[in-house]
């Protein structure tokens, strides 16, 4: 009779035991829910930049991109300028970006409103292909409104031709 | 004696008029001539009133005027050595020995209230006959104004065309560096005479457009960060923002009776041409194409449009219906042909940008003969803008890193230089026919 006792105390003891094992593995996954999802982000080099990468990081502080007469086209050199802007961006979702668009002088100031326009949207492009989204994005045109530079000669006109990326203020 | 006197301070009184002309920062070089002007000799207007003699040289100021249309050539004042001021007085030997066909003579006096009557009479020296005379009064800050009809009427007398003297011009100018540029939109006489600031801005302003009656400017600006159109009543200086979509708004045109408004959008993805009502509402497009469309302006008949695209590859004229439809390439000749205007009543002749290689002048498509005339030289010639008569045309041009207007005949024989005293000067915009 004693054994018996022995062994259903024994088997109350181990079940008890049991059910406070079971209850600590609960609580762990109870205390930390996962982290909710605000946006999928592309797959890229993810991190790699701070807030402060925009002063001091060499290819972010490219802000420039220039363009040959009366193209649109960005030409290869600017990839690289293109994919660190994108990926800063793709980085930092709240980072807005207004892409201005300027033209040479040559030509009527109205034709060059279009002009500098399409430049902008091509970098626009740009950008979105590598990873912005396109509401970080605007593009404002100011034809050959903003000249850097005035002589009517092509080192001037050729720094005239450009797309400006400004970043806004968050 | 008393004739010595009235010379000497006829004499004084022009060199002080000079001088009152150069504080005002205008300076009008004519550059070219025309070998075939018509001889015309305007005698100082005789000052018949009983107060202080006016500050402007109405005879001076019409000399002026006919000197620059290129269709005249006036005799200098200093060989004007007779001064008649009526009929009576006028000895015809005189002027035909001096070789001129067309004679002006004036006076001024009172006309009560403070205001000033000014009369002319224009003789025909071969014929010795009166071919006009009227008698116009305004008060003395307006006797400009006064003058410029007087010469209106005697180049409509002589040529059988309207005189456009009697018009103003708007243009913008743009003064310091980048970025501190501060920008004017001005209305001032088609002489230069009297500018008066529009609007001012630290932001850029472009492209003004006259409604046809006169009272108002549509123009560009940029103080909203992006291109916006706004359109000013002139008398009052308010205002209205008529369109400030995405992207680009401008090339504002009124339509010939002022009721509509054509514009440059690109909110639909690229630059189209729209209408609107003058007063605001609905933009309707009326070109939609992936190229850049843009300068729209109207026909003289209002039922169609001219405008700039580069669908061809490079910028070229195009017409359009009003209403929308097809459009139609104008332009065949040269690399680049932009920013339309029309000259004449019908609409026959367009003004236009021409550009070959990095030289951009000012050229006049006649579209009934398909001949272009060249009537400036170059090399960053922009934005005609022809007079209400057709027979003048401004643009702007560059000289070194200065923009400055000029005026040139329609022909391109006769070009002047329209100076400010300072900053640089564009898109001018010449006004329609002023009533009175």
């Amino acid at each position: 009779m004693k054994n018996v006792i022995r062994v259903i105390a024994a088997s109350l003891l181990v079940a008890s035991m049991a059910a406070c094992t079971k209850k600590q593995e609960v609580k762990p996954s109870e205390e930390a829910p996962p982290p909710p999802v605000t946006e999928t982000a592309p797959v890229q080099e993810s991190g790699q930049y701070t807030r402060d990468s925009l002063d001091t990081d060499s290819c972010l502080r490219q802000r420039v991109i220039y363009f040959d007469f009366d193209r649109s086209d960005i030409q290869s050199q600017y990839q690289e300028q293109i994919s660190c802007h994108a990926a800063y961006l793709s980085q930092f979702p709240d980072a807005q970006v207004r892409l201005e668009g300027s033209t040479d002088e040559r030509g009527s100031r109205e034709y060059n409103l279009g002009l500098g326009e399409r430049r902008g949207n091509a970098v626009q492009s740009a950008l979105s292909a590598a990873g912005a989204s396109s509401s970080q994005l605007d593009v404002v045109s100011y034809g050959e409104e903003r000249p850097v530079c005035r002589e009517h000669d092509e080192s001037c006109w050729s720094k005239n031709r450009r797309v400006e990326i400004v970043y806004s203020a968050n | 004696m008393l004739t010595t006197m009235r010379t000497a301070l006829l004499g004084l009184a022009t060199l002080l008029f000079a001088q009152v002309a150069a504080a005002q920062g205008l300076s009008i070089d004519i550059v070219n001539g025309n070998p075939t002007a018509i001889p015309i000799a305007v005698v100082p207007f005789a000052f018949e009133g009983s107060g202080v003699p006016p500050g402007t040289d109405i005879g001076q100021v019409v000399r002026a005027d006919l000197a620059r249309s290129g269709q005249f050539r006036t005799l200098p004042k200093e060989n004007v050595v007779e001064f008649p001021t009526r009929e009576a007085e006028v000895k015809f030997a005189t002027w035909r020995l001096l070789k001129q066909d067309y004679l002006v003579v004036g006076r001024v006096g009172d006309a009560g209230n403070g205001a000033l009557r000014a009369e002319f009479e224009l003789f025909d020296v071969a014929r010795q006959q009166r071919m006009a005379g009227l008698a116009i009064s305004g008060q003395p800050s307006a006797l400009r104004d006064v003058a410029h009809q007087i010469a209106d009427l005697v180049y409509e007398k002589i040529l059988g065309v309207r005189g456009a003297f009697w018009t103003r011009i708007a243009y913008v100018t743009a003064v310091g560096v980048s970025p501190n540029i501060q920008y004017a939109l001005m209305v001032a006489d088609s002489d230069g005479y009297d500018p008066q600031v529009i609007v001012r801005s630290r932001e850029a302003l472009l492209s003004p457009a006259w409604s046809p009656d006169g009272r108002k400017l549509a123009y560009v600006s940029f103080e909203r960060g992006n291109s916006s159109i706004y359109v000013q009543d002139l008398a009052t200086g308010s205002r209205q923002l008529l369109s400030s979509n995405r992207g680009i708004n401008s090339a504002p045109a009124f339509s010939p009776d002022g009721t509509r408004l054509a514009l440059t959008l690109s909110k639909g993805g690229n630059p189209d041409i729209y209408v609107m009502p003058a007063s605001g509402g609905n933009q309707n497009r009326i070109v939609q194409h992936f190229s850049i469309d843009t300068e729209p302006v109207w026909a003289p008949d209002g039922r169609s449009l001219f405008f700039t695209s580069d669908r061809g590859g490079k910028p070229q004229i195009y017409s359009v219906p009003a209403s929308g439809g097809d459009a139609s390439r104008v332009t065949f000749q040269g690399q680049y042909n932009a920013r339309p205007t029309v000259v004449d009543a019908k609409g026959v002749k367009l003004a236009m940008v021409q550009g070959n290689g990095n030289v951009y002048r000012i050229a006049i498509l006649d579209r009934a003969t398909n001949q272009y005339t060249l009537v400036s030289p170059g090399n960053q010639d922009e934005s005609p803008s022809f007079a209400p008569n057709g027979s003048m045309l401004l643009y702007a041009a560059s000289e070194g890193s200065r923009g400055v207007l000029f005026a040139v005949s329609a022909d391109g024989r006769v070009r002047q230089r329209l100076v400010l005293a300072e900053g640089d000067v564009r898109e001018p915009a010449w006004g329609p026919f002023r009533q009175r």
